[in-house]
This record gives structure tokens, C-alpha cells and sequence, in this order.
């Protein structure tokens, strides 16, 4: 991995709303062909920030360069190098996934085979299903789905494992896994550290609309540590969460 | 990536994936087609007959006499046999029967039969048009013998085309769903589709504004358009509403339709637009449809409405929709006969626009 290619550079973003600045002078850069986790609480600016870079809202000020684009000069050229999943958008009502793939097709002007997208996401079976008819992990699968079809250079996922069980969150892991193994950039934000701890290169803490901190998962934890930090109770080799996984089966079921 | 984006592509695959969304929607089928082929059904059955006379026979009258013998031959005329005395009188008081004819063999040779006839003041017009159909018989079978002293009538009827009750409702009926389907589908689709952020989404790739626009447009124009060729069709061939001019005239009609439903649409944006919830859309919509279903001419012509009424009859757009539809089946205008019409809605249409431009919501 090539860690000083910047992908996206973020500077001095700035982001007021009427009454309440949800972004404060945020900057940052996401390496090329990394996962980069977007951390912190409800309303810290995570997602604020994240549709700035999407194009989809205006900033108050600051620069942003995607792959080379600017957001303010060519959001239509940075539309169509990177895959958006939002944290609850809707789909096109009446239609079956492959009818909604060929759709999504159209609008980013590409020749894909909808089956071979789902196969990606191990949807196939489920071709001719509505989407609401899903369960949570087969729709957030499906959505990152609808990202891949332009075969981005960058994909973003706002809080993509947010209420799913064990497995379909771990089935998910993988999928981003291979995803980022395959050559894209993945933007992630999430409120599961043991997640951003499994899956990004490089997390940054957001909070009130600042980056407080910036790291790999585990330089972060060294500099906690090497501030005299003890957890209370001694850590186990295993947790909660690797009993129900144990007990319950790894195999990732659809409910 | 160097090749350049297609925005073609992307408004007819959205047009398809709409037109698919929309034939999927029990409401837009209801509305469309279901609605005006219900109407057209029932008017169709119910103008076939023309007016209908009941007349009873009193108990006890002779019935074998030209009198009864020509008023069976009588379409006009439905006589009604085997009643008693009681239950003839109430229905005479109700109006239910016109009147009630006692026929008698005179005790004086001439002239042979007595008729006695009592009419009803509860049914007036039909009365009336029993009284003249009673003139008109017993003075055929009076001077069937004689030689006209005076003048004599030669009677004859010039062939027209038959204007049946279809070939006002089915215009009508075509006018009105092309409403709904403009309003009612306009409002609702890009309501839900910015609820529930399927827009939003769309924005995250690279189709533009106006793609999505048209897309959805192209879609709900074609299939308003295979409801009303639909309609058109049942109506022509189950219940003989008159396409002057054939194909050209079903042509011209759907020219008219897409006039029609574009304006109509500007409506629905509107509406979606303005309406905070789900919930308020029906109401609003019905505020724009339902005066124009009742007073612009789909059921009733508006000549007979009441003065005071016609001024705002004649504002509305779907009034000339209708009008310029009947003139183009029956009377066979063409599209530049009709400009005036075409002229009043395009002006509704522009007016609409405007406004909708103002209050359309994106987000």
C-alpha cells in the first residue's frame, strides 16, 4: 500500500447551518486503496462531512480534492468515479432488485449484467425479491451492490452494519474486505469500535465537528496506553460476542 | 471514464423502471383505467334505450282492439298488463306509471271502441309525450279510410349520425382519468421519491435534474396514453362511440391527451410540492380534481348548469380538454379547429409551470 497517495484531501472544511455548526475546520486526507473509518458520536458531523465529499450538499468553505477533482469545479466527474451508500435511502418502489440493478446501470451509464452484481454480494437468490421484502444485512449488501456498478475508485458507507446481528455484520466485513482487496478506497463510518478496530487502516475521531484524533487503531491505542491508561477489569482472551458467534454458527442466515 | 456520460441513457432507463413502478401501483390502474371504464360501462348500458312510457291496462278492458293492437306496435310505449285497480292507482300516484288506458266496445255502432285514459301529474313529461303518442295513434286509425279534407303530412327522416350517450361520457370519462392520472400519480411519485430519499440517491450519481424529470414524465405520459387508446377502443367497439375520421381521429385525440396530461402534471408538481405529509396529498388533490370532475363537463353538459355556474365552468381547464376531445370524435374537427382550446390550455399550462418551478421540492 502506498500510504502517502492521497485519494481525498479535505481542508479547513467548514459547514454552518442556520443555527448550528456542524462542521468546524475539518482536515484530513484518505490514502489510496486503504479503509478509513469515520468515528464518533450521533451528530458529531460524520455524515455532514461525508456528503460534502459526495457532492450531495453544499459547504460553507474549504477545499476538497477527490482523485484529483474538485468538488466545487466537477461533481459530475466525481460522481462517476465513486459509489455512495447512505445511511437510509429509499429505492425505486415496485421493483425487483435486478429491475432496480438496471436501473442504477442507466443512471451511471455503464453495461453491467445485474446478476453478476448481485453474485457479488451473494443476492442472486434473491433476483426477483422486492427490496423492502430484504432483511437488514441483504439490504445493506444490495446497497453496497449499487455502489459497485460504476466500479468506483472510492466508495462510501454511512453506518452500513448499524442494527444487523453478528453474522450479517461479520458477513459484511468480509464483503468490505474483499471490496477494498479488489482495489477501491472505502470510506466508513461506523459506531462499532471493535468494527473499526477489525476493519480501517485509519481511523479519525470526530467530535462537535472536529477531528480530535487521527491514527491507525492501534498506534491510538499504544498512545491511550502509554498515558498510564488500565482497563478495570482484566481483559478475557474471548468476549461476549465470540460465544455467540461460537454457539450460533459463523454461516450468515437471512431473517 | 474519458467516454462521455449519456444522459439519454439514463432518462429512458428511468422512464422504464417508472412506466415498470407504475403498472406495478394498484392506484394508478384504478385510477386510469378501472375509474372511466367503470363510468363508461354504466352509461353505456344506460343510454342505449331512449325514453320509455309505461302505460297500464285497466282490468277488465278489452285488448282485442286496433287501439292496443297499435300501441304494442308502439316502441315508445310499454304497457303493462295484469295489475289491479289499487296497485295502479298507487304507482300512478308515485309517477312510476304514466297513465292507465281502459279500452270498451262502444254500445253505438260508430265509433266502435271507447279509450279511456287517465294520465298522472306525478310524471308530467312523460304524460305529455303518452297524450300526443294517444293524439297521433287515434287519429292514424281514425282517418285511416278518409281522404285529408286540408293537408297532408308526408313525414320523413334525414339519416344523421346517431349521437349516443357514449359519445359524451367516453370523453369525459377519458378527461377525468387523464387528470387523476397527471395529478394524482405527479404528486404521490416525487412525493414518495424525495421521502424516501430513492432521490436523494440518485443525486449520489451522475443523472441530472431534468433526466429525472423527464424520465418519470415519459413514463406516466405512456401509460395514461395505453389507458386512454384503451378506453377508446372498448368504447368504439363494445358501445359504438363514433371515431368520425377512424385512426386519424384516435390520433388527434391522443395529441389532445398528451396536451391534456402535460398540463395536468404541472398540477401534480404542485401538489407535491406544497402537501407536509403523505396524508395531505389526497385532500389537495382532490381539491384541483373533484370541481373539474363535476363541473367541467364530464357528465352533464355544461350548457345546463345553472348561470352563475358557467363562468367558472368555462375557467377550468379540463373544460376544454373535454370539449375539444367531443369535437375531434364526433363532429370530426381537427387539431386546428380547435386551437382555441388548445390555446386556453396551453396558457393553464404555462401559468402552472411558473408556479411550479416556484414550489417543486427537491429534498
Amino acid at each position: 500500500m502506498d500510504k502517502t497517495n492521497a485519494i481525498i484531501s479535505v481542508r479547513n472544511l467548514v459547514k454552518n447551518y442556520a443555527d448550528f455548526k456542524a462542521v468546524q475546520g475539518i482536515s484530513f486526507d484518505v490514502y489510496e486503496n486503504e479503509i478509513f473509518g469515520l468515528l464518533g458520536p450521533n451528530g458529531a458531523g460524520k455524515t455532514t462531512t461525508l456528503e460534502i465529499i459526495e457532492t450531495l450538499r453544499d459547504k460553507t468553505s474549504g477545499e476538497i480534492i477527490v482523485d484529483g477533482l474538485s468538488v466545487d469545479e466537477q461533481p459530475n466527474e466525481i460522481k462517476r468515479i465513486i459509489g455512495v451508500q447512505l445511511q437510509a435511502a429509499g429505492y425505486y418502489p415496485n421493483l425487483n432488485l435486478v429491475e432496480l440493478m438496471e436501473l442504477f446501470a442507466g443512471l451511471y451509464g455503464v453495461d453491467v449484467k445485474p446478476m453478476e452484481m448481485l453474485e457479488k454480494v451473494n443476492l442472486q437468490d434473491k433476483a426477483k425479491a422486492k427490496y423492502k421484502a430484504l432483511s437488514g444485512g441483504q439490504k445493506q449488501r444490495f446497497s453496497i451492490a449499487t455502489t459497485l456498478l460504476n466500479s468506483p475508485k472510492i466508495i462510501f458507507l454511512d453506518e452500513p452494519t448499524t442494527g444487523l446481528d453478528p453474522q450479517a455484520r461479520r458477513n459484511l466485513w468480509d464483503l468490505i474486505i474483499a471490496i477494498r482487496n479488489s482495489g477501491t478506497t472505502v470510506v466508513i463510518t461506523t459506531h462499532y469500535m471493535d468494527e473499526a478496530e477489525q476493519l480501517c487502516d485509519r481511523v479519525a475521531f470526530v467530535e462537535r465537528g472536529e477531528i480530535i484524533a487521527l491514527d491507525t487503531p492501534d498506534n491510538l491505542i499504544d498512545q491511550l496506553l502509554s498515558r498510564g491508561f488500565e482497563r478495570k477489569k482484566e481483559v478475557k482472551k474471548a468476549n461476549l460476542e465470540d460465544v455467540f458467534i461460537n454457539l450460533t454458527g459463523k454461516e450468515w442466515r437471512e431473517g | 471514464m474519458n467516454k462521455p456520460y449519456n444522459h439519454t441513457k439514463a432518462t429512458l432507463a428511468l422512464a422504464k423502471a417508472s412506466f415498470r413502478s407504475i403498472t406495478r401501483s394498484p392506484s394508478a390502474v384504478v385510477f386510469t383505467l378501472a375509474f372511466p371504464l367503470i363510468f363508461i360501462l354504466v352509461f353505456g348500458f344506460l343510454g342505449g334505450g331512449g325514453i320509455k312510457v309505461d302505460l297500464a291496462i285497466a282490468p277488465g278492458s278489452d285488448l282485442n282492439n286496433p287501439v292496443i293492437k297499435a300501441l304494442e306496435q308502439t316502441t315508445v310505449v310499454k304497457l303493462i298488463k295484469d295489475r289491479d285497480t289499487k296497485e295502479i292507482d298507487q304507482q300512478l300516484e308515485k309517477g312510476t306509471l304514466a297513465g292507465v288506458i281502459e279500452v270498451r266496445k262502444n254500445s253505438v255502432p260508430q265509433p266502435a271502441y271507447l279509450a279511456n285514459v287517465k294520465y298522472s301529474s306525478a310524471s308530467i313529461d312523460k304524460g305529455n309525450i303518452l297524450k300526443s303518442i294517444l293524439t297521433n295513434l287515434m287519429y292514424t286509425l281514425n282517418s285511416k279510410e278518409l281522404k285529408p279534407a286540408v293537408a297532408e303530412v308526408r313525414e320523413s327522416t334525414v339519416h344523421g349520425r346517431t349521437y349516443r350517450t357514449i359519445d359524451f361520457i367516453l370523453p369525459g370519462q377519458l378527461g377525468f382519468s387523464l387528470l387523476s392520472t397527471g395529478v394524482f400519480g405527479t404528486a404521490f411519485v416525487f412525493f414518495s421519491l424525495r421521502q424516501t430519499l430513492v432521490i436523494k440517491r440518485f443525486f449520489a450519481t451522475p443523472v441530472s435534474r431534468s433526466s429525472i424529470i423527464l424520465g418519470e414524465c415519459l413514463a406516466r405520459i405512456g401509460f395514461a396514453l395505453l389507458g386512454a387508446i384503451f378506453i377508446i377502443l372498448v368504447g368504439h367497439f363494445f358501445f359504438h362511440f363514433t371515431l368520425i375520421h377512424g385512426t386519424v381521429t384516435v390520433l388527434n385525440m391522443i395529441v389532445l391527451s398528451i396536451i391534456g396530461l402535460i398540463v395536468f402534471m404541472g398540477f401534480g408538481f404542485v401538489v407535491s410540492g406544497i402537501a407536509k405529509s403523505e396524508s395531505t396529498i389526497p385532500p389537495i388533490s382532490n381539491i384541483i380534481t373533484l370541481p373539474q370532475f363535476l363541473l367541467s363537463g364530464t357528465f352533464f353538459s355544461i350548457d345546463n348548469f345553472p348561470s352563475w355556474l358557467q363562468p367558472i365552468s368555462r375557467a377550468l381547464p379540463l373544460t376544454y380538454l373535454n370539449d375539444a376531445m367531443r369535437q375531434v370524435a364526433f363532429e370530426g374537427a381537427g387539431l386546428w379547429d380547435v386551437k382555441q382550446q388548445i390555446l386556453i390550455m396551453v396558457i393553464w399550462g404555462i401559468g402552472i409551470y411558473v408556479l411550479a418551478v416556484k414550489v417543486f421540492k427537491w429534498e
